[in-house]
């Protein structure tokens, strides 16, 4: 199997959004699978970083080059503009400053590749509206209390975020992503799509 | 100094050998091990440089007279993260050295006493020349990785800034690019402690009358620099010795005062005072930049959570250096609790990064790169023999 055939469905789609060729960081970059593929399909050069050392083990014997940092930490010691684009996949959510990390991002990038889950998916609506507990879903598949998630958004706020701090979306890609399959949402994507991504750039 | 034991080989480069000071040597005897064997691709020569305090027997073979554990064990032998089934290892003392290569404690030619501290003073750099020159001579043009912790790790950082086309890769362990201010001092306390010593005599003393007293207590304060405070605090915390009562005299009582004075003992032993304060100099020395152009090899930068001598901090500066530059590097702190000293206990940990870096590596190597690259050719220079152990050398 290719690397590509490995990738994850939303991963697949955010290596569509890189041009080949170019300097690539992917911020919490598991096992490199994303960076392996982007290196030998789309020949990017390649930066990951991870916290888990048993991801970093598994980056290295790919030959993917990965720092181990906690990514609270913020990008500090990174140069400015040192990549062409900064890739975080599903990873805003955990971070204890979400707004702030995105702004290193795209100090150190000059574009960003950002996905999301969408906490206004109707799913989660309908579980917190009509029935008053807390979602649970394939993108957000943990209780309150066990949750790696800190920061919950929406479609609309991200926008909104992004409005606030002079980024332009030049791509958006609402899916709704299902055991086995992921969608295009096109109609109504801050109610359909459960995971949103989005490639930014500063305006 | 210490015994070197009967695995250990020679070699005399006899050229004259440019240093940083600008004072030549002429004849260099260095005293070196390998492991495994050189493949038909010369792809798979590793490299390793030792601390401070450490020698070319960095693991010992399976020959039944070798005679004391190596340094790295664990790390290097067969079916090890180092495996030398698969690689062939080299590790030699370094220029300035007490265990077999040219040092202060060497009778320098056509005299009748050592060098001591006419001896000229020696950079890291000097080192891996020195070490570059054993390669010629071992017909090693390339390696596929050099390999150090601490004082070894500035050696192998030293090396991609010296001879970035004959490295593929670099593992950096528990190193910095250079000191702080804190590091240097307790360097300086320790080249303090020597030079006080009434038998240092300017450095002009026999070997077995040398400044002992100042050489351990250098070593004591070496260890405590080593060791983390949680470290510390578990092995000794505040437990007397012996009665478990104060005496209200002023011996050791302490548990941890009878370790750091055994310490202190043991290593008056098998180490010269003049290479401890040559060192310590050459680390202070070190400022470490890497080559502002030209490809430079693929680094793996290790730190240990609890060393404080050798902080994360410093490895991270090392990596963003690197990433600035464009190198492809990795970066992972081990969490440890035993200090500087975990780069030499924790091997499993440090494994689990360095096997695959290897692999990896070589799989590369014999992969991709034009062969020309690394392969070997008739390298023997006329400038390099191969001699028997040199006279006066401890066995």
């Amino acid at each position: 199997m290719t690397a590509a055939e490995l990738l994850r469905d939303d991963l697949q789609l955010v290596s569509g959004l890189v041009t080949p060729g170019c300097r690539v960081l992917d911020l919490g970059c598991g096992n490199g699978g994303l960076l392996a593929h982007l290196r030998d399909d789309r020949q990017c050069r390649i930066q990951g970083v991870e916290s888990s050392l048993e991801d970093i083990a598994a980056c290295i014997a790919r030959g993917v080059p990965v720092i181990q940092t906690d990514l609270d930490r913020g990008l500090r010691g990174i140069p400015d503009g040192a990549f062409d684009v900064v890739v975080l996949s599903q990873t805003l959510q955990v971070v204890r400053d979400s707004r702030k990390l995105l702004e290193e991002i795209m100090r150190v990038g000059r574009r960003a590749v950002v996905s999301y889950a969408n906490f206004a998916h109707i799913s989660a609506r309908s579980r917190l509206g009509l029935r008053g507990r807390m979602p649970v879903s394939e993108v957000l598949p943990y209780s309150w209390y066990d949750s790696p998630n800190i920061h919950f958004t929406t479609l609309t706020d991200f926008r909104a975020l992004c409005a606030e701090l002079g980024y332009a979306i030049e791509e958006e890609i609402p899916l709704l992503v299902r055991e086995t399959r992921a969608d295009r949402i096109r109609v109504a994507p801050n109610l359909r799509a459960n995971l949103v991504i989005a490639a930014i750039a500063r305006r | 100094m210490s015994e070197i034991p009967q695995t250990t080989r020679f070699a005399r480069l006899t050229g004259s050998h440019q240093l940083a000071c600008g004072r030549a040597l002429e004849h260099i005897d260095v005293a070196y091990e390998t492991f495994g064997t050189l493949d038909a691709s010369g792809a798979n020569a590793v490299l390793i440089c030792h601390a401070l305090s450490g020698d070319a027997h960095v693991a010992a073979t399976t020959t039944p007279d070798s005679s004391r554990p190596g340094w790295w064990e664990e790390m290097v032998g067969p079916g090890c993260p180092i495996d030398t089934e698969r690689y062939f290892v080299i590790c030699s003392n370094v220029l300035g050295g007490c265990s077999g290569t040219t040092g202060p404690g060497s009778v320098a030619p056509g005299q009748e006493r050592p060098w001591g501290t006419r001896f000229p003073l020696v950079t890291i750099e000097d080192m891996v020349d020195v070490q570059a020159a054993l390669l010629d001579h071992l017909g090693v043009r390339r390696l596929l990785a050099v390999v150090g912790g601490s004082m070894g790790g500035m050696q192998a950082l030293a090396w991609t800034a010296r001879y970035p086309e004959r490295v593929r890769s670099a593992v950096v362990v528990a190193a910095a690019a250079r000191l702080g201010a804190q590091a240097i001092a307790f360097n300086a306390i320790g080249r303090s402690a020597i030079l006080a010593d009434p038998a240092f005599a300017d450095g002009d003393y026999a070997l077995e009358s040398q400044p002992g007293d100042g050489l351990a207590i250098a070593r004591m304060v070496g260890h405590v620099t080593y060791l983390s405070k949680e470290g510390m605090r578990a092995k000794f915390g505040r437990r007397l010795r012996d009665s478990g009562t104060r005496t209200f005299g002023l011996g050791r009582e302490f548990e941890v005062e009878s370790y750091l004075a055994y310490q202190g003992k043991r290593f008056v032993e098998r180490f010269d005072a003049n290479t401890y304060l040559y060192m310590t100099k050459a680390m202070d020395y070190f400022d470490w930049q890497p080559p502002a152009a030209g490809p430079l090899p693929r680094f793996l930068v290790l730190s240990f959570s609890s060393d404080w001598l050798f902080p994360t901090e410093q490895s991270r500066e090392i990596t963003w250096t690197l990433m600035e530059r464009g190198a492809d590097v990795t970066f992972a702190e081990v969490e440890s609790a035993y200090g500087h000293d975990a780069f030499l206990l924790e091997v499993e940990q440090q494994a689990a990064f360095i096997r695959p870096f290897l692999e990896r590596g070589l799989a590369e190597a014999l992969s991709g790169a034009p062969r020309d690259d690394y392969v070997t050719g008739p390298q023997r220079p006329a400038d390099c023999v191969t001699i028997p152990e040199p006279e006066g050398c401890l066995r």
